[in-house]
């Protein structure tokens, strides 16, 4: 793999490539499995790689690799929805808040403040608690809990961005804020903002990870690769695949993803 | 006996990221002898500073010495380690660089950063140091001596950082000084503050010097030897009144014909229809006082109009309103009390309030070609964008069009794909240029242009402002601190000072007649190419100014002249007293001044 990725000429295509890759994993990895991913399919729970389970079985004789498969979809597209969310909206308001009058600046500034001193984790077992646990739920308080980060990034970019010239002239021109947030400004914060929402993803998962951990995430019977580690944890004394491999797939997601985008947010 | 500084057969090589290597400087021989000041001259990137930092033994990353020697005051500088070179640096040789202002660290106090480099190689003692500084401070007639090092920066002025600085260097006691440009950003009446200043200590202390510059007058003044660079090679060497009056290197007379002083004739625009008019205006910051005028009046009570096809310069030292009123102008700043009229029309202040035809006639090109640009955008997107805008194209003629104004400002439109980080900045002054054109205007404001670009691009820029103004029409304000500059193109002229316009008349005219005591003295501070003109001058002016603590400009009145406080030829009783009147000398300019009244009766309001 670092192979091919050391043969790509742009660091863009690399960034692209990975996430494309982890889209299709998650879109058609499913498909691919042997196992329905709630069948119980075997006596023996936690046993270890053998043919016909790949990855072992987990701790009610299921097949991890089924489950795994299921589990990547959920966080995957789940994170990616809450980033997607949180970032466009976050970076659109951060440039927005420094392109209008300076009283909205203050009141979206106190706002998005006042989001970032609660807890993200205390905040959505909050929501959840109200509203219930379900994927739009969790995608909405996600996006809401991660958007005054973004807010905060962007607007500080954006900021000495706004004050040159070509803005002002824009301005002067009587451009709408439309134009002048997305093709003035924008193309000008786009590469330490890409680093900022792959940082967003990885909170996004790691999030995701603990509610479902905590039992208030992904409910079953589906499953997240959070919630796969709760389920399998009496695993970890048998030195069990099915607690282990979600745990390193995590890693492997957020870290990828975060030096991937990090690189490519640096100039050449 | 052989030279304090020895340059032989230099060669300095850089590459850019990892591209191959590119001579910067390429076999560059020179020697100064002892108690010498020798002027490096040459344009933006002429490789002159590279060779003056090599004296300092830096070099800037990416590059490296190829070949040749650099001997100072005995030190072989390309022999020497980090640590040698450490050693010597600040004690044996200093340097001056160009922007006082960011030279000094905003949150200290002048004292200990000019003894910092002295402490660090240990001299003296601090106490001696603190003597030392203050002789200094003496000897570079900076005010208050005894105090001004315990005075932040901010408080200071640019000219006076820039003698600070100068004692910074000096008070090691080196053997030689590098000075990089060290009064290009300085107005010209400060100017010849600091440069009398340096002329006195140099002589006085023997030191060898190095002075980089672009300014042919200003080497007039300081240096005994030149040297002229281009693309890192030298092109001619000599003494100083060689170079000046007798250049045998092409390169060397067009750099001189390009300083030489033009004055364009007036091309008879016919004056009364004023295509702008700008009437009695008031802009300022911070909340309205009880007379309605806001708390910092930036620009006072200015009025003066542009016909339709003519050239209006504006000049004024900085800090006196020129860019502010340039904001107000384009609807960029509000302003308080006042008119504008275009075509007749009274002008929102509010750029958003203007009428898209009224946007699309007054274009602003602004001073820094590099802000004004999208980093992100080829430049012909940035073009393209400004004619869709104003819906004066469409479809394939949008393309066109482009390339048409690319031709106008005389570039290639194989450009119109680069992005404005790939063009020089005589390039991407022209692509300005050329963004104001895309909308079709009928009045460009131009401020501070051609500040930034050397001489001869300089020239080039303001050959193209009269072509487009005599091919299309166009009438221009052109804002700047360079009296020759604005003879060389503008028909008329308005003086501003600390936002009043002092006097606005024919800019050919500026050399003789009756003039504004403020007129006068810029004109007599613009550097001449001739040795003896920093004495003389300053001679002058010892013989005519009075002691200016009669005076506090703090204290006065506001409605009396703006000027009082420096004004060499100020009559009290008069003067300080009573508002100047405005009086139109007959032929000859509007001014703000009781002066003619009080010496030629005939001149009535």
């Amino acid at each position: 793999m670092i192979g091919i990725f050391g043969k790509l000429r742009s660091k863009h295509d690399r960034a692209v490539l990975l996430l494309v890759f982890w889209l299709l994993l998650a879109l058609i990895g499913p498909l691919c499995s042997s196992y329905n991913p709630g069948a119980i399919s075997s006596q023996p729970v936690f046993s270890g790689p053998s043919t016909a389970h790949l990855l072992g079985t987990d701790y009610l004789g299921r097949d991890t690799l089924s489950r795994l498969l299921d589990g990547i979809r959920h966080t995957v597209l789940l994170c990616f929805a809450s980033t997607l969310l949180s970032c466009s909206i976050g970076t659109f308001m951060g440039i927005a808040a420094v392109t209008s009058k300076s009283w909205v600046e203050v009141l979206a500034g106190r706002v998005a403040d006042g989001f970032l001193a609660i807890p993200s984790l205390l905040f959505a077992l909050l929501v959840i608690a109200v509203f219930g646990t379900s994927t739009v739920a969790l995608i909405m308080t996600m996006g809401v809990i991660y958007m005054s980060g973004a807010y905060r990034t962007s607007r500080a970019l954006s900021q000495s961005v706004a004050q040159r010239d070509f803005v002002t002239m824009a301005r002067a021109r009587g451009e709408q804020m439309t134009y002048i947030i997305v093709q003035e400004i924008l193309p000008n914060i786009a590469g330490p903002m890409m680093a900022d929402i792959g940082l967003r993803f990885i909170y996004s998962v790691l999030l995701l990870s603990n509610l479902s951990f905590l039992g208030i995430g992904v409910q079953p019977p589906s499953v997240d690769l959070g919630s796969m580690v709760r389920e399998n944890m009496l695993g970890v004394v048998y030195g069990s695949p099915a607690m282990i491999v979600p745990v390193i797939v995590i890693a492997v997601l957020t870290v990828g993803i975060n030096v991937t985008l990090d690189s490519h947010g640096r100039k050449d | 006996m052989t030279a304090t500084i020895q340059v032989e057969n230099l060669d300095i090589v850089g590459r850019r990221g990892k591209g191959v290597e590119l001579p910067i400087v390429q076999n560059v021989s020179f020697s100064v002898q002892r108690g010498d000041m020798l002027a490096l001259i040459g344009e933006s990137g002429s490789g002159k500073t590279t060779i003056a930092l090599s004296l300092l033994g830096h070099i800037r990353k990416g590059c490296r010495i190829a070949g040749g020697s650099v001997r100072v005051a005995g030190y072989d500088i390309t022999t020497l380690t980090p640590h040698e070179c450490r050693s010597m640096r600040g004690r044996v040789v200093s340097y001056v660089a160009q922007n006082a202002g960011s030279a000094f660290n905003p949150a200290l106090s002048i004292m200990p950063q000019v003894v910092e480099a002295a402490s660090v190689h240990r001299i003296l003692p601090k106490r001696d140091l603190e003597a030392r500084a203050i002789d200094l401070f003496r000897a570079l007639a900076l005010p208050d001596p005894e105090t001004i090092g315990k005075r932040y920066p901010s408080e200071l002025s640019g000219g006076q950082l820039q003698r600070l600085m100068a004692a910074m260097a000096l008070i090691t006691d080196p053997e030689v000084v590098v000075f990089d440009e060290p009064t290009t950003a300085l107005d010209v009446t400060t100017q010849i503050e600091v440069l009398a200043a340096f002329k006195a200590v140099l002589a006085e202390r023997g030191i060898t010097g190095v002075y980089v510059t672009h300014d042919l007058a200003v080497v007039a003044q300081i240096a005994d030897h030149a040297v002229v660079l281009k693309d890192g090679a030298i092109r001619e060497a000599g003494t100083v009144s060689d170079i000046l009056f007798q250049p045998e290197d092409p390169y060397s007379q067009a750099l001189l014909a390009a300083a030489e002083p033009s004055v364009r004739p007036t091309q008879g625009v016919e004056e009364g229809e004023a295509l702008l008019e700008v009437r009695d205006l008031v802009v300022g910051y911070g909340r309205p006082t009880a007379m309605g005028l806001p708390e910092n009046v930036i620009v006072n009570h200015t009025s003066f109009s542009v016909p339709k096809g003519g050239m209006l310069g504006i000049i004024g030292e900085s800090g006196c309103g020129k860019s502010t009123l340039a904001r107000a102008i384009s609807g960029l700043q509000p302003w308080a009390s006042g008119d504008i009229f275009f075509n007749g029309v009274s002008l929102a202040g509010d750029v958003t309030l203007r009428t898209p035809e009224q946007r699309r006639h007054l274009q602003f090109v602004a001073q820094n070609a590099d802000s004004v640009l999208n980093p992100t955008k080829p430049i012909g997107k940035t073009l393209e964008r400004v004619v869709r805008f104003y819906g004066n194209a469409r479809g394939e003629a949008v393309t066109r069009r482009v390339y048409e104004l690319l031709d106008m400002v005389q570039l290639s439109p194989a450009l119109a794909t680069r992005l404005p980080s790939e063009l020089s900045g005589g390039q991407k002054q022209r692509v300005n240029f050329a963004r104001a054109l895309a909308a079709g205007p009928k009045v460009v404001l131009c401020d501070e242009i051609t500040a930034a670009l050397d001489t001869v691009v300089a020239a080039a820029i303001r050959t193209l402002m009269t072509d487009l103004q005599r091919d299309l029409g166009l009438a221009f304000i052109f804002i700047t601190h360079d009296l020759h500059a604005l003879q060389s193109i503008c028909d008329r002229v308005a003086v501003l000072y600390a936002g009043q316009a002092v006097e606005v008349g024919s800019a050919e005219a500026l050399g003789a007649g009756i003039h504004h005591p403020y007129t006068r003295l810029l004109r007599a501070s613009v550097p001449l190419m001739d040795s003896s003109w920093l004495e003389r001058t300053r001679e002058r002016g010892l013989a005519k100014a009075l002691p200016v603590a009669t005076c506090d400009p703090a204290s006065t009145p506001p409605e009396l002249c703006c000027f009082l406080a420096r004004c060499p030829d100020r009559v009290s009783g008069l003067c300080d007293k009573e508002p100047p009147p405005t009086l139109f000398v007959p032929q000859g300019p509007r001014v703000l001044c009781h002066l003619p009244t009080s010496t030629r009766p005939e001149f009535s309001t």
